[in-house]
Parts: structure tokens; sequence; C-alpha cells
């Protein structure tokens, strides 16, 4: 007997995992690039494909922004909410953590923009 | 008189090691000429070997195998110590970490061919962890995941299948059960 019963699920959970990785690799616009913002001027637009580390300076102080491969984060604000450092990483082409009370603004941005504009 | 011929004994394990790792070797270059559209994607026709080795002779052989293989497919594809050659090494030893596993799950259920996508799996992965890790670490790889998954799911399947009929043939057709004669 070629098949077992075993086998049969070891070939689902294969093909499972397969769809899965499709879903997660291929579905959504996985973003390529980071468009940081001061006082809404754009001062630095940069690729996700290694790590980088980048300050900002605002009216409060200075906003440190790190980016990986793949994705983008406020790694330290002075904002006192510190809700654009709360947001975690960013991937996905659209997103963008917002540090007001800082003037500073980090954007994800892939191949077929997500937006026309966005006002905030 | 002073002995000028160094005699290092040989135990029948050994021999076999030898035999069955040369068989893998001459699979694994085989395969090299195959053509593939993505480094990484190969049939994996040496793990049909190693599969056999270790259901017939144990986790310990198939390691032995394994490990010669990986070295010798090196050294005649000019690929030692090259990225590549640390890919493959990297993928056989995490293929045979999860066969140490999964050969504890129970034969009644599981037969070759989960043995074979599992060990599919664990190559690919550790393949691709290594290459995400040091080789490319950028979000690139990331895409590639799912087609290598799909073609660790196929070869796999398809070498389990060939392990499953051939340890279903009668032995005498088996040229492993040949004794190894020595000149």
């Amino acid at each position: 007997m070629l098949l077992r019963a075993g086998d049969l699920g070891v070939l689902l959970a294969g093909a499972g995992l397969v769809a899965a990785l499709t879903v997660f690799a291929w579905s959504g616009d996985r973003g390529d690039t980071a468009v940081i913002r001061a006082a809404g001027q754009v001062i630095q637009t940069t690729a996700l494909t290694h790590a980088q580390r980048f300050s900002v300076s605002g009216p409060l102080g200075a906003t440190q922004i790190e980016i990986e491969p793949g994705r983008a984060r406020i790694a330290r604000d002075p904002s006192p909410r510190q809700l654009c450092v709360k947001q975690g990483w960013l991937t996905q082409s659209g997103q963008a953590a917002l540090c007001l009370p800082n003037q500073v603004s980090l954007e994800i941005r892939g191949r077929t923009p997500a937006y026309d504009t966005l006002g905030y | 008189m002073t002995r000028l011929a160094i005699e290092l004994p040989v135990t029948p394990d050994d021999r076999r090691i030898a035999r069955l790792a040369a068989l893998a070797i001459g699979l694994t270059l085989a395969e090299a000429a195959i053509p593939s559209p993505l480094p990484g994607v190969k049939p994996g026709l040496a793990n049909i070997v190693i599969l056999l080795v270790l259901l017939q002779y144990g986790w310990r052989t198939a390691a032995w195998v394994s490990g010669l293989r990986v070295l010798g497919g090196g050294i005649l594809l000019g690929s030692l110590f090259a990225p590549g050659f640390w890919l493959s090494a990297t993928g056989a030893f995490v293929s045979l970490a999860v066969l140490a596993l999964a050969r504890h799950l129970p034969s009644r259920h599981f037969g070759p061919v989960s043995l074979s996508v599992l060990a599919a799996f664990g190559h690919i992965g550790g393949q691709v962890a290594l290459a995400g890790l040091w080789l490319l670490p950028s979000a690139a790889l990331l895409k590639l995941l799912p087609l290598f998954a799909a073609a660790a799911l196929i070869f796999g399947a398809v070498n389990g299948v060939i392990v499953a009929r051939v340890l279903a043939a009668p032995a005498s057709d088996r040229r492993q059960s040949v004794p190894c004669t020595h000149p």
C-alpha cells in the first residue's frame, strides 16, 4: 500500500501550508518603499530592502525610524501618547504611522498606491 | 621489515555506507545536470537513497550517507565550501533532524510518503532560513516561499511514492541486498 491514512494527512497539511504561504506572501500589496515626512515635507524616501535607521527632528525632539527588509516602524518618539510607536511594524502599502505632536509621519508605499491622496 | 601500507580495518558497515553514499552522490550529479528555473528547486533524487537507508539501516547510517553525499557532491561539483555547499549542508542537516523525529511516527499510519514530504519541507526550510539570514536578507525571498513549498510538497510526495514502491518490490529485485565483493 503506497499511501496510508497519515500520509494523506501529511499531504493535506503540506497543501495547507503551501496555500497559507501563498496567501501570506502574494496577497495584499506588501509595500516596498517607506516615505518619511517632517512638517509636511518629504525628507526621505527609501526602499524596504535592508536595515536602516533614521533620526528625524521635530518640534518636540528626535523621532527614530527603523527600516528592515519588508517593514518599517517608528522605534522611538517624544510624543506624549506614543500612538505612532504603538502601531508597531508597518508592512502593507498604504499603512502609515503618524506622530502628530512631533509632526513626523512614516508611510509605506507599494507598486500600486492604495490611495490617491491622504489628508492628515 | 617495516610495513609500508597502513591498513585501516574496514567493517561491512563502512562498505555499505560507502556504497550507498556513492549511489546518492551519483544521483546528486545527475540532478545537477537538470536545468532548474529557480535555484533551490530540485527533485532531490538523493533523498530517495537517504530515505531507503533510514528505513532499512536506521538513522545513524542515513546521517553518514547524507553527510558523505553533501561532501562528495560538493567536491565533484566544484562547490565545496561555496554558498551552495552550505545551503545544501544546512538543508541536509535540517532534513535529517526532521527525520530523526518523524521516524518515531506510528508506521501503521505514516508511510515513506509522510517521511519524504516532511524531509523535503525540512530541506527547503533549512535552505531558505540560511539564505534569508545570510545570503539574501531581503523581502524578495518571501515572495518565493510559496514556490519553494509547493516544489517540496510535489517532489517530496513523488520521492516518497518511489521509496514505497522500492520497499514493496521483492527483495531479489533490489541491488542493495547484493553483498559487496572485495576485489
